[in-house]
């Protein structure tokens, strides 16, 4: 996928700008055949407690596959949680990248801003690269970025929902603003959520369920590798102003008098 | 003595340490993907073996799965 340039995140490129989330695929084989449709280079990985009867193992998939590894901290609600959760994704996968997620609700998922924003200060200064996963909210973000975090994660809607971007103006506000990456973060349903993510100027996108869900796992993974590719070649062409009224692009003169 | 292992009661001899009940909890102790907390600290890799449990310790044996 070199057909836009890559993503470049703490100082590591990726040739995709597609980053995927493996939470709900049916099997690890569905997992594999979406992540080569994908072309992601980058995946997320979570920690929960050992279940013996459970079969293959998914560290061993997404590398074969040559994928670098994202571990998160998804289900905590606390800073310590999530410190604590990084501290053990660390001994568990042997790296210092860390998705960030502190969830302040239950029902929305959406992010708890102040026990983010403790937790990602924590990780930097113990030499974490913290990806946070975090709302909307252009000053939270700058916030994040302050505290040393090496992209922002802002999201379009909550996690799984399905809804796209419910706030175009506010990505945009955090594009404009950023000076690192933006990745755009949950809520992606289709591929064009992901295309108008890229066109806003984001940096990348990060998808689990769109995929994971869909009927066909590969097919829509295929699309939304398409999609975040025109999204972004779109974004760097410099697209036409929005006009109120037409404009010819056939020549208006030497108009022949026919009747 | 008495554990609690991944939040539940779990026997284990005298001198059992970290890596006994890794072992225990079904989880690959040499595969990758697996950490250890004892009440709220990692316990890392290289010190499982010597780490020796006490009675009424809180230990978590997590490992890699889908999600995020």
């Amino acid at each position: 996928m070199a057909e836009c340039g890559p993503l470049t995140i703490a100082g590591r490129e990726f040739g995709s700008r597609l980053i995927l989330g493996t939470g709900g695929f049916r099997s690890l084989e569905s997992m594999a055949e979406a992540l080569a449709a994908s072309g992601a280079e980058l995946a997320t990985v979570a920690l929960r407690r050992v279940d013996a009867s459970a079969r293959g193992s998914i560290v061993e998939v997404l590398e074969e596959a040559g994928c670098t590894l994202l571990p998160n901290t998804a289900g905590c609600f606390t800073a310590r949680d999530a410190v604590l959760t990084a501290e053990l994704a660390r001994e568990a996968f042997d790296t210092d990248w860390i998705k960030l997620e502190v969830i302040g609700d239950e029902r929305t998922l959406l992010p708890e801003g102040s026990e983010l924003l403790d937790a990602a200060e924590t990780l930097v200064a113990e030499g974490y690269v913290v990806l946070p996963y975090t709302n909307d909210d252009p000053v939270l973000a700058r916030r994040l970025e302050d505290a040393g975090c090496a992209a922002v994660m802002p999201l379009g809607s909550p996690i799984g929902s399905g809804m796209g971007i419910r706030n175009p103006y506010n990505l945009r506000l955090i594009v404009e603003r950023a000076d690192v990456p933006v990745i755009l973060d949950a809520g992606i349903g289709t591929a064009s959520d992901a295309a108008l993510a890229m066109e806003a100027g984001c940096d990348g996108v990060l998808l689990a369920s769109s995929v994971s869900r869909a009927e066909d796992p590969a097919r829509m993974a295929r699309a939304m590798r398409h999609a975040v590719t025109a999204g972004r070649l779109a974004f760097e062409s410099g697209r036409i102003p929005r006009r109120l009224y037409g404009e010819a692009s056939t020549p208006t003169e030497g108009v022949p008098e026919l009747t | 003595m008495k554990v609690r292992l991944n939040g539940e009661p779990c026997e284990v001899r005298e001198d059992a340490s970290v890596l006994d009940v890794v072992a225990a909890s079904g989880a690959e102790p040499e595969g990758r993907g697996v950490a250890v907390a004892v009440d709220g600290e990692v316990v890392p890799r290289g010190e499982w073996d010597e780490f020796e449990l006490r009675e009424g310790q809180r230990v978590e044996v997590l490992q890699a799965v889908q999600g995020g």
